[in-house]
């Protein structure tokens, strides 16, 4: 495949940025989009050129570290699947693709298309966390009766990987999605509702506090997120901390 | 956690344009149907309007109340679209918005825009010559003016397009405000679907009934 790359460059967070384009042959159908990117820098390298930072780790997509924003669409025009499992396949030769950083507020570039997506960490250590006693009096979570459909919603909620596609593909560039499934994931189980008003009001405390947008509720963050993450948990959220702005 | 943060609470602002939109949807379903008997009987569509214009009640609390949500979903409106352009300072060069929501979900600013446009045309039309009538030159009560008023307005073929135009604007609106004000309430059980359904209904039904009878008065008078 004979393929036209427009890649975000940037030096470093102070660095104006722009979009550079790249001529690249010879991608094999069967290639993961970040085994492009590789093929591209070696190719940089060779020249002397700057390779394109980007994020990745685990390329299982498990990991949720990679990111990129690919011809307008979060993890690019394939569902369910992050940057590293999406294959040069969905594209065409002779296509021309951005591939963009994930941009918010609170997502800051750092180099290229790479950026600090920290605000998350700081939000889940508002709340998203149980208090469990370790001094060897603790209670075996197994012997907790908990509902079957409660702990379904539950483990679904937990599959984010807090990649932030919810947040880079949101016109408002909301992180919603990803707060509410860490709200509830706790809040469906009995070992999180100790601490479900401080949880819930500290975490869209710091959500706000970091920047992000009000959510309109488009559902595009859903339909983007990789791991399948419902519009029900935003919903739950919301009734979370209405009850808790109440008590609180 | 400080009250201040907890009225700029981002979910408190989604509750309250929430609220408020539910209040302007009750409000629409009122004026469509009072809109309605015009089509049928004259004499009725009177009646009902004159009980509106004098009613104490009306005039002196539901409208103001009236005002205050319109103008609060108005301004809050804009204020959260200025909010949220700021949470992305710099734009995608490529953005497929498309891709993944609907375009009425995505550009609720400008549905709503054309709506507020309208409602300064609607006010020009028949909320400030009441006013001018009832408050400023003093006039007695004429129970029998009304329909007469709203024929006359629509006699125009250019201010009927533009008032059918801003109707359908309101019906996207509409289609997405109704399941988007539940869903910020926290609704999502076993009742949703049915309930985003009677949304999409009257998001289809309200503002093709005003339509109709825009273009009734236009063709009949």
């Amino acid at each position: 495949m004979k393929l036209t790359l427009k890649i975000w460059r940037q030096k470093n967070a102070q660095d104006k940025g722009g979009i550079v384009d790249y001529p690249i042959d010879g991608i094999e159908p069967d290639m993961s989009f970040l085994e492009m990117l590789d093929v591209l820098n070696e190719q940089l390298i060779n020249k002397g050129d700057e390779p394109v930072a980007f994020d990745h780790d685990c390329r299982e997509g498990i990991c949720g570290m990679c990111s990129l924003f690919i011809n307008g669409e979060a993890h690019g025009p394939d569902r369910g699947v992050t940057t590293c499992q999406l294959h040069m396949r969905m594209f065409k030769d002779g296509d021309t693709i951005f591939i963009e950083p994930f941009r918010a507020k609170a997502f800051p570039v750092i180099k290229d298309l790479v950026v600090d997506r920290s605000s998350f960490e700081r939000i889940q250590h508002a709340g998203g966390f149980i208090s469990v006693n370790t001094s060897g009096n603790t209670i075996d979570a197994n012997t907790i009766p908990i509902n079957k459909h409660d702990a379904d919603k539950s483990f679904d909620a937990a599959a984010c990987i807090g990649c932030g596609a919810c947040v880079a593909t949101c016109k408002n560039s909301s992180a919603m999605l990803f707060v509410s499934a860490k709200v509830s994931q706790y809040a469906l189980l009995p070992q999180g509702k100790v601490e479900a008003v401080d949880r819930v009001l500290n975490m869209v405390h710091q959500m706000d506090a970091e920047g992000f947008g009000n959510c309109t509720n488009t559902g595009a963050c859903e339909v983007e997120c990789p791991k399948g993450i419902s519009l029900e948990n935003i919903a739950r959220m919301n009734r979370e901390y209405l009850a808790a702005s109440l008590k609180g | 956690m400080a009250q201040s943060a907890l009225l700029n609470a981002s979910i408190l602002k989604k509750v309250a344009m929430a609220l408020s939109g539910l209040f302007l949807i009750s409000f629409l379903a009122l004026h469509v149907s009072l809109n309605l008997i015009s089509i049928f009987s004259e004499r009725v569509f009177n009646e009902a309007s004159h009980f509106m214009g004098y009613n104490p009640l009306i005039q002196y609390f539901m409208q103001p109340v009236l005002a205050f949500g319109v103008i609060f979903h108005f301004v809050f409106g804009f204020v959260l679209t200025l909010q949220n352009k700021n949470a992305r300072p710099i734009a995608y060069a490529k953005y497929n918005g498309a891709a993944n929501a609907s375009w009425t979900s995505r550009n609720m600013i400008i549905s709503g825009s054309v709506i507020l446009a309208f409602l300064v045309l609607h006010f020009y039309d028949f909320w400030f010559p009441e006013v001018n009538y009832k408050y400023v030159v003093g006039n007695l009560p004429d129970a029998n003016r009304y329909f007469g008023e709203l024929v006359h307005k629509f006699h125009d073929p250019i201010r009927t397009g533009l008032y059918c135009v801003s109707f359908v604007l309101l019906g996207f609106h509409l289609w997405h405000g109704f399941g988007s004000s539940l869903q910020s309430m926290g609704m999502h059980n076993k009742y949703s679907r049915f309930l985003s359904k009677v949304g999409y209904g009257f998001a289809i039904v309200v503002p093709a009934l005003f339509v109709i009878i825009a273009l009734f008065h236009h063709f009949n008078n």
